[in-house]
C-alpha cells in the first residue's frame, strides 16, 4: 500500500460519539413517509416508522455557521483524511424492533475501521461507522454499519 | 402478500419520478443542506453534475419500499445491504424492483436481490434485503 494513512489518522479507529437521545413523533414519521413517496397508510398516518427512518431521526442537526460552504455538516467523529472527495458508499442495516411514536431512542456512533485500497485511478480510503440505536430498556432497535469511500 | 414466495420470483416493480419538491422535502426532513441536491448552479458549475443529484439514501428508501409494499402485513424487513453506485438526477424516473433468491418455509426467512435502476437500465443502487414472514400458528 502507498501508506496514505498516518498513525495519527489510524489512531481515530475506535473513537465513539456522545450518545444522542431523541424522541419519535407521529408528525416526524408522517413527514418522512410523505417525503419518501411512501404510500402505505400505517406510515403516512404515523402509526409506525418505515425502515430507514433512523436516518431522519439521527441526522446531525447542526447550526448554519457550522456547515461547510457546500452545505455539508462536518462529522466530528472523523479525522482529517488525506483524500477528501467522497464517493458513494454502502450500508448494512439490521432492524431488531419496530419504531413507534413516543419511543425515546439513543444512538451511539463508533468509527470502527479506516483502511486503504488501490483503486483503478489511484488510492482509495475506506472508513466504517457503526451506529447502534437502543431504546430506554437498552434493547437494540437498529444497527447501521455505513462504509464510505474517499478518493 | 400473494402469491407465496418462490425462488426466482420477481416482486412487483415501482416507479418513482424524481421531482424537485419531493427532493426538497426529503432533504429538509433529514436536515441535509448539501447544495448538490437543490442549488443547480453549484451542482452543475462547481461539481460538474448534469443536474440536481437525487439523495443517495432516498434510493435506499425505495429499495425498502418495493419489498415492504410486496410484504404488506405478512412480515417485516429484518436487514439490508446496499450501495449507491450511480447517481440519479431530478427529472428522471427510476424503477425499484427485486427477485426472491432464497426462501425457507420453516423459518419464514426470505432473501431478495433488489435494485433501483434508471431508464437506461443502469443499476443505481443494488442491494440484498432479508425478510421475516409471520409464521402461521
Amino acid at each position: 500500500m502507498s501508506g496514505l494513512l498516518s498513525e495519527v489518522v489510524l489512531s481515530h479507529i475506535g473513537k465513539q460519539s456522545e450518545p444522542r437521545r431523541e424522541i419519535v413523533t407521529r408528525r416526524d414519521i408522517r413527514k418522512y413517509a410523505i417525503a419518501t413517496d411512501n404510500r402505505q397508510s400505517k406510515y403516512l398516518d404515523g402509526d409506525v416508522a418505515p425502515p430507514l427512518f433512523h436516518l431522519h431521526l439521527f441526522w446531525d442537526v447542526v447550526p448554519l455557521n457550522e456547515l461547510s460552504p457546500d452545505g455539508v455538516s462536518i462529522d466530528s467523529l472523523l479525522p482529517k483524511f488525506p483524500l477528501e472527495k467522497a464517493m458513494a458508499g454502502g450500508l448494512e442495516i439490521t432492524y431488531h424492533k419496530p419504531i413507534k411514536p413516543g419511543d425515546w431512542l439513543t444512538a451511539t456512533r463508533t468509527l470502527t475501521d479506516i483502511y486503504e485500497k488501490a483503486g483503478r485511478s489511484g488510492p482509495l480510503i475506506f472508513y466504517e461507522v457503526l451506529m447502534e440505536i437502543r431504546d430506554d430498556d437498552h434493547e437494540l432497535v437498529v444497527t447501521d454499519n455505513t462504509t464510505r469511500i474517499l478518493r | 402478500m400473494s402469491p407465496a414466495p418462490t425462488v426466482g420470483m420477481a416482486i412487483p416493480q415501482r416507479e418513482h419520478y424524481c421531482d424537485e419538491v419531493q427532493q426538497m422535502l426529503y432533504n429538509a426532513s433529514l436536515w441535509n443542506g448539501h447544495r448538490i441536491h437543490f442549488d443547480m448552479r453549484y451542482a452543475t458549475e462547481v461539481e460538474g453534475y448534469p443536474g440536481l443529484v437525487v439523495a443517495g439514501p432516498l434510493m435506499g428508501d425505495w429499495l425498502h419500499q418495493v419489498v415492504d409494499e410486496w410484504l404488506g402485513e405478512s412480515g417485516m424487513i429484518t436487514g439490508i445491504e446496499y450501495s449507491n453506485r450511480v447517481a440519479a438526477f431530478v427529472g428522471e424516473t427510476v424503477t425499484a424492483g427485486g427477485t426472491v433468491t432464497a426462501y425457507n418455509d420453516t423459518t419464514g426467512e426470505v432473501t431478495l436481490d433488489v435494485f433501483v435502476k434508471n431508464d437506461r437500465d443502469e443499476v443505481l443502487a443494488p442491494g440484498v434485503i432479508t425478510v421475516q414472514l409471520n409464521l402461521e400458528r
